[in-house]
């Protein structure tokens, strides 16, 4: 057997997650991005796009061209991909809820510019599973969302075979907590409850089901602890190979590959000395290319800063080049499978293997993963493990360097710039995607759009196949919102449990006991003093879909005694005033990720004086760079936590002195 | 000084009757305030609340059942309908989640079940930690319902049953309807447990999963045709579905025939007041324990004191409450009450 080869692999797909500000300058990124050795395109979406609304909606305010590019019309579309052959580019979208929609648009846009869409290359994420779990841009309830998922894989299956049409994902679930034998079983899980329900459909013969098995790819994470995160995706090849053959009888085991993509894992990433980050980036890409055996066939890497703000085009290239080391000027790709054979790697693997069985079959025993997400039973799951690590790390068990040890530190010139070393969207980028496509309404023909959105309504009705009558929208000049609106009507909408409600049972959970303690003494008599017990709003304002933090700042206040009112995200800043009226809470606190926290918060203010509530005080949290935590607090913020602030059980102290501060009380010290 | 600034009672009771929400919010905080100077505002509150307009309006509904019956999305799928037909409607949200004995904390997560439009000027939720050590609904529901019922058409109280939780929210509600869950150990339970007796109307949730709920619905209808507290009910049963909307309209007739059956009867005052009565009684016995309570000649005292005095419970509710201050302060005072009153305070003491 040659140990090594004669001829160096291929090696991944290697691309950058990029889009802001409009199609006109994610196209220019593109294109740059490409001449500088980047072999295929990811889209990163806005959060309207992605949850189904116009720029021009009310709920998109603020949220217009900032974590992503726009795409509201098929004019769009063509402007992010001016100069750029559809039929030669591999384009990775990341798009969920709306996938079907997107797929649409692209699909039109090679039918105008005359390209067949059977040569037509690429993934849509369109994984609304995890999207209840992690994510957050769902929109419509899991039934609905099902059928669109087999709907566009029924399609690109017939119509566009070389399409990923789904890329189940367990990189989500990691950042919102789960460990590997959780992202394990919960992956396959997705995976098997996607493929029962095309079979269901029918739309596709028992014969040529092994296509269908075959098109399923996986979007993956890869943590620090990476050579367990290696193991982890060689138990993902090892089940999926077994699954794929026991359960849908793919005889073919080159159709039962386990195919996958990577981001590494960006929750470990750190606010705090940020260049370290970027040896945590290259170890955590060593356990997705180090096994040839389980290697990823496409791969994207966070940036230096990632806990600081979205990258500027240099610390995107600054990750890209990390890859390019990694393929070209390594040996990697010269040797077989550097693992098999290891007793200690199959020893791991095993464990991993037999645990994700076990949680599979106590998913499957609830009635499979849609039914235990409805329950809150996985997400109550997530919640407790990401509550374990932050306590890890609370408690010094779990060791994060510059975080919770080896703190002291030079001045670091990487932060020094203007920029404060992020990207700043452009500001009039919302205001010209609006004008833009109040153009683009005016332009069009009405009689072909309502033909086609009275079609779409007739077709989601049925059980037909979605994507025709999309495609059909798509070429008539149909919108994002009106497609996403369109089908709220048909399918109505959805909120997903909070999974906050975990029972905690341990008391060694609690972080540091004497300082929970001492805590819960200081609620309980500010609770005292202010004649009832203490009760905060948790709130996230906002199309933003990061909920860890608020999730665990709300178990955190419940196990201090507070009373906690959290309703999850995407709560307009209206909903959340009345709720802090309705509910006479004594602090409210937000939780903003999404780099929208100006406008946010001075709506939530401003709707929370309209309702005589300006004396309850307001706090912040999130990813909020230090000059716009300045501005936060000059209108009237008391105070503001970002990822640096990484006890929580000194969050606590400060926010039942925010409450005693509002109401002259003398503030109590942070137990120690 | 007091870290809390109260609001003046009867001015804010002039604006819940006017429907003001910002007063609703910092009457319901006044309720739940147990510094002394707002138990104080919290009595007249509730006396001035009372007033003239009587006891007889509005409708007050509570709505008991296992955890996980689909309480709150039912409720969700009623306000949408009592909306419809312009009824505004409060809620009182009672979360079972807190462990009083675990640092006191409470997830009030009801919420995000109940309220289903984006924006409802007619719908008002306040959540409320079940406080209390001993089961059963907190103390502070009573009069918050109460403060509600002065401004929304119709109130509602959720609570997750369990024992001694029914009997009270019996002693709350003109119309108690239990949620079932289908093919669930708790309605066998539920049925053994003779608190079958409590509720006026019965729900069998999640209709939507067929023979199940329908099971379950049998069992039921069996089992509360063998009841004979109110000769005229016929404690309906129903099948519904929070999920797909089904027979909504049916269990919303049944809850308005219901309270219709109370007034045509000539029960509903009666009933009202005697539910005022008993929350009285508890409300002392929370604040000033049955030490307290004997100071005025026990319960049995205190409600034969009310009954006659029936027109306003709750300015009764300010006198006692006085009473048993004043005679706190000095402990030698005598006895203005009843002789009975007095025989019990010697044996206390
Ligand atoms: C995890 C993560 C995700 C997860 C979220 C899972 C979940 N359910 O929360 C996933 C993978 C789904 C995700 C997706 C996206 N993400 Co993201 N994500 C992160 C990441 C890596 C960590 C955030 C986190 O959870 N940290 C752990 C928690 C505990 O920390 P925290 O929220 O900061 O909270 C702490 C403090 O801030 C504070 N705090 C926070 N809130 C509150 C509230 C109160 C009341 C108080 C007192 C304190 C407080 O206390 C906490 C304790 O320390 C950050 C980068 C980073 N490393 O910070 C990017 C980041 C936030 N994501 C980003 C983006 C752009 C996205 C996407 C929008 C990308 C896209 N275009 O699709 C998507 C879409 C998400 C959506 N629907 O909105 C950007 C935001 C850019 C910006 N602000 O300018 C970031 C900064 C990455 C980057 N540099 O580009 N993401
Ligand atoms: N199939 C089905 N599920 C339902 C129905 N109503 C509620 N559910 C589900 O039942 C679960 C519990 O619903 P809730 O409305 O929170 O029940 P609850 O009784 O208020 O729960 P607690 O307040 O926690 O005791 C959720 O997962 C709902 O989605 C229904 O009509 N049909
Ligand atoms: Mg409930």
């Amino acid at each position: 057997m040659a140990y090594v080869q004669n001829k160096r692999d291929q090696p991944w797909l290697i691309r950058t997650y990029s889009g802001h500000s409009s199609a006109k300058a994610s196209n220019t990124l593109y294109r740059t991005n490409l001449a500088k050795g980047q072999t295929g395109l990811s889209v990163a979406f806005d959060l309207p796009t992605q949850t189904g609304y116009d720029a021009d909606s009310p709920l998109a305010k603020g949220e217009v061209g900032k974590v992503g590019v726009p795409i509201s019309h098929i004019e769009d579309m063509d402007q992010l991909f001016d100069q750029i052959p559809l039929d030669q580019m591999n384009t990775s979208m990341t798009i969920n809820a709306t996938a079907a929609w997107l797929l649409s648009l692209y699909i039109a846009l090679a039918q105008r510019r005359g390209i067949d869409p059977g040569k037509l290359n690429g993934t849509t994420q369109n994984d609304i599973i995890k999207e209840y779990l992690s994510r957050g841009t769902y929109i419509y309830p899991p039934g609905p969302s099902m059928r669109l998922i087999a709907d566009t894989i029924n399609y690109t299956v017939k119509h566009v075979p070389k399409w990923n049409p789904t890329n189940v994902c367990s990189y989500h679930l990691q950042e919102a907590g789960a460990t590997p034998v959780q992202e394990l079983a919960y992956a396959l899980c997705t995976a098997m409850a996607v493929l029962d329900r095309v079979k269901a459909s029918g739309e596709i013969g028992a014969a040529d089901f092994p296509q269908v098995v075959e098109r399923i790819s996986f979007f993956v994470n890869a943590g620090i602890r990476f050579v367990e995160e290696c193991c982890k995706m060689r138990a993902f090849a090892e089940m999926w190979d077994q699954l794929t053959l026991s359960r849908y009888q793919v005889n073919d085991p080159k159709m039962r590959r386990f195919r996958y993509g990577v981001q590494v894992n960006s929750l470990g990433l750190t606010e705090a000395q940020p260049e370290n980050n970027v040896q945590r980036i290259v170890l955590e890409m060593l356990a997705v290319v180090l096994s040839k055996r389980a290697r990823a066939r496409a791969i994207q890497l966070p940036a230096w800063n990632e806990a600081m703000g979205l990258p500027r085009p240099w610390d995107q290239q600054w990750a890209l080049r990390i890859q390019q080391v990694m393929a070209f000027e390594t040996d990697l790709l010269e040797y077989g499978d550097l693992l098999d054979g290891s007793p200690v790697v199959a020893a791991k693997v095993a464990e991993l293997i037999d645990g994700a069985r076990r949680e599979i079959a106590n998913v499957e025993a609830q009635g499979g993963i849609i039914a235990a997400i409805e329950s809150g039973y996985i997400k109550r799951e997530l919640v407790q493990s990401h509550m374990n690590r932050l306590r890890a790390i609370e408690a010094g068990d779990l060791q994060i360097i510059g975080v919770n040890c080896f703190r002291e530190t030079a001045e670091s010139p990487l932060t020094q710039g203007s920029d404060g070393g992020i990207m700043k969207t452009d500001p009039a980028a919302e205001r010209e995607q609006i004008e833009r496509l109040q153009a683009h309404r005016r332009q069009r023909n009405d009689h072909e759009v309502q033909a086609a959105l009275q079609g779409l309504v007739d077709v989601a009705k049925s059980s037909d196949n979605i994507m025709p009558a999309s495609i059909r929208c798509a070429l008539a000049g149909v919108t994002t919102g009106e497609w996403g609106d369109t089908l709220r009507g048909v399918f109505g909408e959805f909120r997903p449990p909070t999974g906050i409600d975990i029972a905690i049972d341990s008391r060694e959970l609690l972080g540091k006991k004497d300082q929970v303690a001492q805590l819960r003494e200081n609620v309980a008599s500010t609770g005292n003093s202010l004649g009832r017990p203490l009760k905060l709003l948790v709130g996230k304002p906002g199309l933003d879909g990061h909920s860890n933090g608020a999730e665990q700042v709300a178990v955190k206040a419940r196990d201090v005694g507070f009373e906690v009112v959290y309703d999850g995200i995407r709560l307009t800043p209206q909903q959340i005033a009345q709720a802090a009226q309705e509910e006479g809470v004594h602090v409210v606190g937000l939780s903003i990720l999404s780099g929208s926290h100006l406008e946010l918060v001075e709506a939530v203010l401003a709707e929370m004086r309209a309702r005589d509530l300006a004396e309850v005080p307001v706090i912040a949290g999130g990813i909020i760079p230090k000059e716009d935590a300045d501005r936060l607090t000059a209108l009237g913020v008391r105070a503001v936590y970002t990822p640096k602030d990484f006890s929580l059980n000194a969050i606590m102290a400060d926010i039942i002195n925010v409450v005693r501060d509002s109401h002259g009380l003398a503030r109590l010290p942070t137990p120690q | 000084m007091s870290p809390v600034r109260l609001p003046d009672p009867e001015q804010l009771a002039e604006r819940i009757r006017r429907g003001e929400r910002a007063a609703v919010a910092s009457g319901l905080n006044l309720l739940d305030n147990k510094l002394d100077e707002a138990r104080q505002g919290a009595a007249r509150l509730l006396a001035a609340l009372a007033g003239e307009h009587g006891l007889s309006a509005g409708h007050l509904i509570g709505i008991t059942g296992p955890p996980g019956a689909g309480k709150s999305s039912l409720l969700a799928a009623m306000i949408r309908k009592w909306r419809q037909s312009e009824r505004t409607v409060g809620v009182l949200a009672v979360d079972p989640s807190s462990r009083p004995e675990a640092g006191g904390g409470a997830l009030l997560g009801d919420r995000i079940r109940i309220k289903n439009t984006a924006h409802d000027e007619g719908l008002f939720i306040r959540s409320l930690a079940n406080r209390s050590q001993l089961g059963g609904v907190a103390s502070e529901v009573w009069p918050m319902s109460w403060l509600m019922l002065a401004c929304f058409d119709i109130v509602v109280i959720e609570t997750v049953g369990v024992g001694q939780t029914e009997i009270d929210i019996a002693e709350i509600g003109d119309t108690v309807c239990y949620v079932a869950q289908p093919a669930s150990g708790d309605t066998i339970q539920y049925l053994k447990s003779g608190i079958i007796e409590i509720p006026d109307i019965f729900a069998v949730n999640k209709a939507d999963l067929g023979a199940p709920a329908r099971k379950t619905a049998g069992e039921l209808t069996r089992a509360s045709s063998r009841q004979d507290r109110r000769a005229d009910w016929d404690y309906p049963v129903c099948l519904v579905s929070a999920n797909d909307h089904s027979g909504i309209q049916p269990l919303l007739a049944h809850v308005d025939r219901h309270r219709r059956f109370l007034i045509d009867g000539g029960l509903f005052d009666e009933l009202r007041a005697r539910h005022q009565r008993a929350w009285v009684v508890r409300l002392l016995k929370d604040e000033f324990g049955t030490f307290g309570l004997g100071l005025l000649g026990g319960a049995a005292g205190v409600d034969a004191w009310l009954q006659a005095r029936p027109s306003n419970q709750f300015a009764g509710y300010v006198q006692l409450r006085k009473h048993i201050l004043s005679k706190f302060l000095s402990a030698n005072h005598q006895s203005s009450l009843t002789t009975k009153e007095h025989v019990n305070e010697q044996a206390i003491v």
